[in-house]
């Protein structure tokens, strides 16, 4: 076994994601065979090997610091679920 | 002939010589979209008010004798993963049901500039993760050579709509194969440009350092012609390559004579179809007679690839699903504190294959598993490109299959996701490389087309184009129309 129903129950709450008993078990047998299948890189000889993150040679690719128009307000809110006087509405995260 | 089998060259023509107008073009085509789609269900959206007001539009500079572009009136979809400022723009997710951007991605702007006409946006696997559009939370799309199979995945939408005559030309994204399979198995041409040549600005992101928008065309003209709408540099994507774009109908040039093909011999993995092996040497037989040199080359990291694939994927849309917590934008669950919201908002928005990749990328990228799997893909994935640069020091082009079989039946495998992965074994390193490849039809087995994958060096794509269109002036493949019934 690579993964353990334990390790699905925290990378489930990692992920932010609710499972019941059946799609946990589900999902250990899948994600089992999938890594077991993923194992097979561990064969290779990577010594020394450099990690390629993105193919193309960029770095902090960066554009002239000038105030340029941006989307107006109610058009950025215009998907949110909930709103309320120009901001994004969320349930309470600190308590008192 | 009826005006929407015709392609976009074709109707181009028509439009200039005034034989038709562009509202005549979009309303064949739509009267072919209410014919047909019922059995292809390629388009989870239709926009045809706005496209019957953009023909009308191109028909006034029509009459009154102002030049028009090469794409202008011609119909096409759009995989609905791209954003289209004020039209939903689902991604086939629940969690994006209802989204109207509020922007245009570039490529939608640079088809506007052209005067293209938009149908619809079409059907594709849930945040393009899949291999059959079987993942959508609206429909399941169909092959039109057979409908009880399906048209691959992830644009399977935008190539069914092609092969149907539902849309002259269409736009797809390839992050491991998404465009070439589905054109593969509807037997309509697509391409993956290289990593950065076509902007990702207004893409819904699946894995940055992978996806890349491209075309699903009926011929390599109209592919072409496409490429010079949507390619080019621009400022919004950070990852864009910033270097001139040429005019690709210049490769279209049935000469290619001294082109040098190579054959990796990897990829004609075990447990491939005989007939889609020999369907696959068959052309590249046929390109050698046609002048060019071919030579076996080894690429012997590519056994890797799927695995190296499933992991940086995965890893990349773990992180770029995760804003999808009911706060900005998408589906809210209820949840009487922040996280109980945003787990209800996630279980009940994502379809079950994009929590399994969440949930692998999230495994692959979290503290001790880290080293093993991420880290360890990344190198592996060094090697990969290793190959392709080494490879590409002989030859011009590389040629191979785009997957094992021809479309396989609907429901076929989607209780096994690791034989559904197993469709994208030969288009995923292309990715990983990030350089460009095109799919073509090159035979059928049992009716059912076989696709001929031509990849290309970095920014190659007139290379391959011009393979691509001597391959298919010397065959009629591109000639036959999907007969939209069952097998």
């Amino acid at each position: 076994m690579k993964i353990t129903r334990k390790d699905v129950e925290s990378v489930a709450l990692l992920s932010r994601l609710e499972m019941d008993e059946a799609a946990m078990d589900k999902f250990t047998g899948q994600l089992n065979s999938i890594l077991e299948y993923v194992d097979m890189l561990s064969k290779v000889d990577t010594e020394g090997v450099e990690p390629t993150a993105h193919v193309l040679n960029l770095k902090n690719v960066l554009r002239a610091d000038a105030v340029k128009p941006s989307l107006p307000r109610e058009l950025a809110l215009s998907n949110a679920p909930e709103q309320e006087d120009g901001y994004f509405k969320v349930p309470k995260i600190m308590e008192g | 002939m009826e005006l929407y089998k015709l392609s976009a060259h074709e109707l181009r023509k028509k439009l200039q010589a005034k034989e038709v107008s562009a509202v005549e073009v979009a309303e064949a085509v739509y009267n072919r979209v209410d014919a047909v789609e019922d059995t292809v269900q390629a388009y989870i959206s239709l926009t045809r008010e706005a496209a019957l007001a953009e023909a009308r539009r191109v028909d006034e500079k029509i009459k009154t004798g102002q030049a028009i572009l090469p794409l202008a009136g011609i119909p096409g979809a759009l995989k609905d993963n791209i954003c289209v400022k004020g039209t939903r723009t689902t991604c086939g997710s629940k969690i994006l049901a209802n989204y109207v951007p509020p922007y245009d991605a570039t490529v939608t702007r640079k088809l506007a500039e052209q005067d293209t006409v938009i149908i619809g946006k079409a059907n594709l696997d849930e945040f393009a993760m899949g291999s059959s559009t079987e993942n959508s939370a609206f429909k399941v799309s169909r092959n039109p050579w057979d409908t009880d199979t399906v048209p691959g995945g992830s644009s399977g939408g935008s190539a069914a709509a092609v092969a149907a005559a539902e849309a002259v030309w269409a736009l797809g994204s390839d992050t491991g194969g998404s465009i070439r399979l589905p054109a593969a198995f509807c037997g309509v041409v697509g391409l993956k440009p290289t990593y950065g040549r076509v902007s990702r600005y207004g893409l819904v992101a699946y894995a940055s350092s992978l996806d890349q928008i491209g075309p699903i065309t009926r011929d390599v003209t109209d592919c072409a012609l496409v490429m010079n709408a949507i390619a080019g540099y621009d400022p919004l994507d950070s990852t864009s390559i910033n270097a001139p774009t040429p005019d690709y109908t210049k490769a279209l040039v049935p000469d290619i004579r001294g082109l040098k093909i190579g054959l990796p011999k990897e990829y004609f993995v075990a447990g491939m179809d005989p007939e889609v092996e020999r369907a696959v040497y068959a052309a590249i037989e046929q390109l050698k007679a046609l002048g060019a040199e071919y030579k076996e080359v080894s690429m012997p990291h590519t056994e890797y690839a799927l695995a190296t694939y499933y992991m940086v994927a995965t890893a990349e849309a773990s992180s770029n699903l995760a804003r999808y917590v009911g706060v900005g934008f998408g589906y809210r669950g209820e949840g009487s504190d922040i996280i109980a919201m945003s787990k209800k908002s996630r279980t009940e928005g994502f379809g079950e294959e994009v929590r399994r990749r969440i949930m692998l990328g999230n495994y692959a990228l979290s503290s001790g598993y880290y080293d093993a799997y991420y880290l360890k893909a990344l190198k592996v994935r060094t090697l990969i490109k290793r190959d392709f640069d080494k490879a590409f020091e002989d030859v011009d082009v590389l040629a191979a299959p785009i997957a094992p079989t021809t479309a396989f039946k609907i429901g076929e495998k989607v209780d096994d996701p690791l034989a559904m992965y197993l469709q994208d074994v030969c288009t995923v390193p292309v990715n990983l490389a990030g350089v460009p490849a095109i799919s073509l039809p090159c035979g059928f087995k049992d009716h059912m087309p076989i696709g001929l994958q031509i990849i290309g060096k970095p920014l190659g794509e007139e290379t391959i184009l011009r393979a691509a269109y001597a391959f298919e002036q010397n065959n009629d493949y591109y000639k036959r129309l999907a007969p939209l019934g069952r097998a």
